[in-house]
């Protein structure tokens, strides 16, 4: 970073931001110079986003002043920031999918050529704007059929498209594969190099020990520090965010010695996403499924549970069952916790209490009716057992943060006292604090006697808690790895299918 | 002590925030009263009060229903033609004379018509679930069956009641009163009541505000989303059919313009009273709040100058936009 004593491209002096009677942010002060990436670390709940939305327009501050050049403005919205340089890549995909990629790249300022639109230069447009992230779509393509990793290069390709003195980018990898992240990585330092300013935020710290020139870390909506990110390592960026030492995010283990196995699949087919995929899952045991995003592993158990239409064997305690909707394998004592808790886990319009009792409604029946007062200590239950943090019981699930947004799931799904549970993704987009009680809770459900499937695309997570780890790919269970074998480079080698060679180069290079 | 101020707190802040979309019907109400006493004296008269609660019972019984389907995040645009359908089959049903004596020849019928409404709304609910087709497009069908299924009961003509002493013997259901109160608004308070009851205190209400709120959600949770979808086109076909038990004695006939634009007063009293379009929030005293405020503004046109009466329609139209501008506005300000 080169210090000019020009003033900062955009500054925050003294903001805070108050919900109510409830202060989210407080009195934080952030320089960002023209030429530096700067990454913003915290907890879920930090007040990152909040941050974020602040200095993109979305939101207005309490207090405080936002100065661009050294003079200070009043943004009016996040157009307003866009024509004064401030873009913002959003995490969630804001994408029309009906639309081609070059129409959506150019949605609302598509190109004219007198009445009509000029498709031809605006996919020659967008076709550029996506190669120079390092990838290769075709710019007629429907963003429908993109995969999710697409999608999310697709929007960043949208948002650099304006011209931009500051890039924001709210934790932009969390569903990329190592490759597209590398060269979006890569797109970051170009940005970087062409003298505009850059935010990062991101969960993943080797990431930000990679790009970042410097370190902002929040904790409770307040500036902890800043500090230039050489000699700063990811263990000490989670030990400022949290507050304490983490050098233990995963927890001790013994893996099961149960002989007995609780689920039995076999033959397996999921139409279009698993072929004839079989395994077993033994009492007490965490088992976890690995591969690329796409592999299948959701689809396959989404199928066993009976929320798709699939074909095969199901033994649970050793006796056949069939589920043909997913009330049946839930009250045989099988729950399953969608990857898109956002989407299909939680409905986060309405409160607390009405999400947590959802799926165990019946509990909650005195007769004909809701026995609310019974509800209502079960959510007090759930937020001390559980840990969900939250300002007051009468937020809507939408309003909680993202890790507390899983701990609700979490609590909901525990209400069926399940013996079988399959968790997708249980960390995607959680602080690592979250993390580690996620991590506990489920090595606690193990210990005491259910069976736990995890699903995850991050390796070191199902390295870290499982006992057994079996490995996708196009559909096909390629492989188990256990114990010893246990290690990144043995899961990319099942998991891409590419000689091991190969695989220690992608591995080097990540 | 800690926990009574978070307490207090919480109930200030829903106060605050939940309540605008609530209170507005209601408040849009009390100004109509205002503005109805200012143009005619006669307007806060009991008689009119109580004529104008009592006209509004149809589409207050069958705009309960709605809120049920509209909540679930369906639709139905059937409502007016099933309506004139239920109402053409009962009286049908009741000239055919197969049953000795007045009370169980009524009751049958009655019986019958709620069997009719019921199975109508099955036929909508089924469509829409099993057959997976937008309830818009399939509601829209069953209303051009139903209308004219009506239209063919009837020969092109109307259907009348033809059993003079058996239509004396119903009169009272529309035009007799309990302690001072009309029927219908009994049936008015009856019907509200038990949809309250439905869809705030039981599972199966909790599971229609799920199903609207996200379908995926409530699948994933394992609630049968189909079963709760169709069962709220049922309720809506019950509701129906208890407005028609209102209707018939009013005029003892059905006609071909029998329940005619009933679709769009229900609708729009469902959205008045401050239910969500897409699912998710059901208000069913808002809804009867909402049907209220159609009748007085109809009411207040009589009564003054300021409009053509014959623009009735028009003004409803309006109302429904302007209600939907206000939501929106409501929802901004949170």
């Amino acid at each position: 970073m080169v210090t000019t004593g020009k003033p900062p491209l955009l500054e925050a002096a003294g903001i805070s931001k108050s919900f109510g009677p409830v202060e989210v942010l407080g009195d934080i002060n952030l320089a960002l110079e023209p030429g530096e990436v700067h990454a913003i670390i915290g907890e879920n709940g930090a007040g990152k986003s909040t941050l974020m939305k602040i200095l993109a327009g979305h939101l207005a501050p309490t207090k405080g002043e936002l100065k661009i050049d050294g003079t200070p403005v009043v943004m009016a919205g996040p157009v307003d920031a866009e024509h004064r340089g401030i873009v913002l890549v959003h995490q969630e995909i804001l994408l029309a999918p009906d639309l081609t990629v070059a129409q959506n790249i150019y949605l609302g300022r598509e190109i004219r050529k007198g009445l009509s639109v000029d498709d031809k230069a605006m996919n020659k447009g967008a076709a550029e704007a996506v190669r120079a992230l390092g990838i290769d779509i075709d710019p007629n393509i429907v963003v429908g059929r993109l995969s999710i990793a697409q999608r999310q290069l697709v929007q960043i390709a949208r948002a650099l498209l304006v011209p931009h003195r500051v890039v924001i980018f709210d934790e932009p990898t969390a569903s990329l594969t190592l490759t597209e992240t590398d060269a979006l990585l890569r797109v970051i330092l170009d940005i970087k190099k062409k003298g505009a300013a850059v935010l990062y935020i991101s969960h993943r710290l080797p990431e930000v020990k990679e790009i970042a020139d410097r370190v902002t870390v929040l904790r409770d909506g307040k500036l902890i520090t800043t500090r230039p990110a050489e000699g700063l390592e990811p263990v000490d960026m989670a030990r400022l965010m949290v507050g304490r030492d983490v050098a233990k995010l995963y927890p001790d283990r013994v893996a099961t010695q149960a002989v007995d196995y609780a689920l039995e699949v076999e033959g397996m087919d999921v139409p279009g996403y698993a072929h004839k995929a079989s395994f077993r899952l033994k009492q007490g045991e965490i088992l976890g499924f690995a591969g690329l995003v796409g592999a299948g592993r959701t689809e396959l158990l989404e199928g066993v549970v009976g929320l798709r239409s699939a074909h095969g064997k199901v033994k649970l305690n050793g006796k056949p069952v069939h589920f043909v909707t997913v009330r049946d394998s839930m009250r045989a004592g099988i729950v399953y916790l969608s990857e898109d808790r956002k989407g299909k886990g939680l409905l986060l319009a309405q409160n607390l209490g009405i999400n947590l009792t959802l799926a165990a409604l019946g509990q909650f029946l005195r007769g004909m009716l809701i026995d609310r007062r019974k509800e209502a200590k079960a959510l007090d239950g759930a937020i001390a057992e559980f840990d969900i943090r939250t300002r007051s019981k009468d937020l809507l699930a939408g309003q909680l943060s993202g890790g507390n947004q899983q701990k609700l799931l979490l609590a909901k799904m525990m209400l069926l006292d399940p013996k079988i549970v399959i968790i997708d993704e249980p960390t995607r987009g959680i602080d690592i604090g979250t993390k580690e009680q996620i991590y506990k809770f489920i090595a606690e459900l193990a210990e005491s006697g259910k069976s736990v499937i995890v699903i995850s695309s991050e390796m070191q997570e199902v390295i870290g808690i499982c006992d057994r780890i079996l490995v996708m790919r196009n559909g096909h269970i390629v492989g188990e790895v256990t114990g010893e074998h246990m290690t990144e480079d043995e899961i990319v080698v099942l998991a891409t299918g590419v000689t091991s060679r190969e695989a220690a180069m992608t591995a080097a290079h990540a | 002590m800690t926990d009574t101020t978070a307490n207090k707190s919480a109930a200030r802040r829903s106060l605050g925030d939940i309540d605008l979309r609530a209170v507005a019907p209601f408040v849009a109400l009390a100004f109509l009263l205002v503005l109805g006493a200012l143009v005619n004296p006669n307007f806060l008269g009991v008689d009119n009060l109580l004529n104008v609660l009592t006209r509004s019972a149809f589409i207050a019984i069958i705009a309960v229903g709605a809120t049920f389907v509209i909540s679930a995040g369906g639709l139905d645009l059937s409502v007016g033609a099933m309506s004139a359908f239920v109402a053409g089959v009962m009286i049908l049903f009741m000239n055919t004379g197969v049953i000795e004596g007045q009370i169980p020849m009524l009751m049958v019928a009655m019986l019958l018509a709620v069997g009719v409404g019921a199975l109508c709304g099955l036929a909508n609910g089924v469509i829409t679930t099993a057959g997976r087709i937008e309830p818009f497009i399939v509601t829209l069908g069953t209303m051009g069956i139903f209308r004219a299924l009506t239209i063919y009961l009837a020969e092109g003509g109307s259907i009348a009641m033809k059993a003079p002493d058996l239509r004396a013997a119903y009169r009272p259901v529309y035009f007799g009163n309990l302690f001072g109160v009309p029927i219908p608004i009994l049936v008015i308070l009856a019907v509200a009541l038990i949809g309250a009851f439905l869809l705030y205190r039981t599972a199966f209400g909790r599971h229609v505000i799920a199903v609207g709120s996200n379908e995926d959600v409530a699948r994933y949770s394992g609630i049968p989303v189909n079963r709760v979808r169709t069962l709220t086109y049922v309720i809506q076909g019950v509701c129906v059919a208890i407005a028609v038990l209102v209707y018939v004695p009013r005029l003892g006939a059905a006609t071909p313009t029998t329940g005619l634009l009933w679709e769009l007063q229900a609708i729009t009293a469902v959205v008045i009273g401050g239910t969500a379009l897409k699912g998710g929030v059901g208000r069913i005293w808002g809804t009867v709040c909402g049907a209220l405020i159609l009748e007085v503004v109809g009411n207040i046109m009589v009564l003054s100058n300021f409009v053509s009466e014959y623009l009735i329609g028009a003004v409803q139209g309006a109302i429904i936009i302007i209600a939907m501008l206000v939501q929106r506005s409501l929802v901004r300000r949170r």
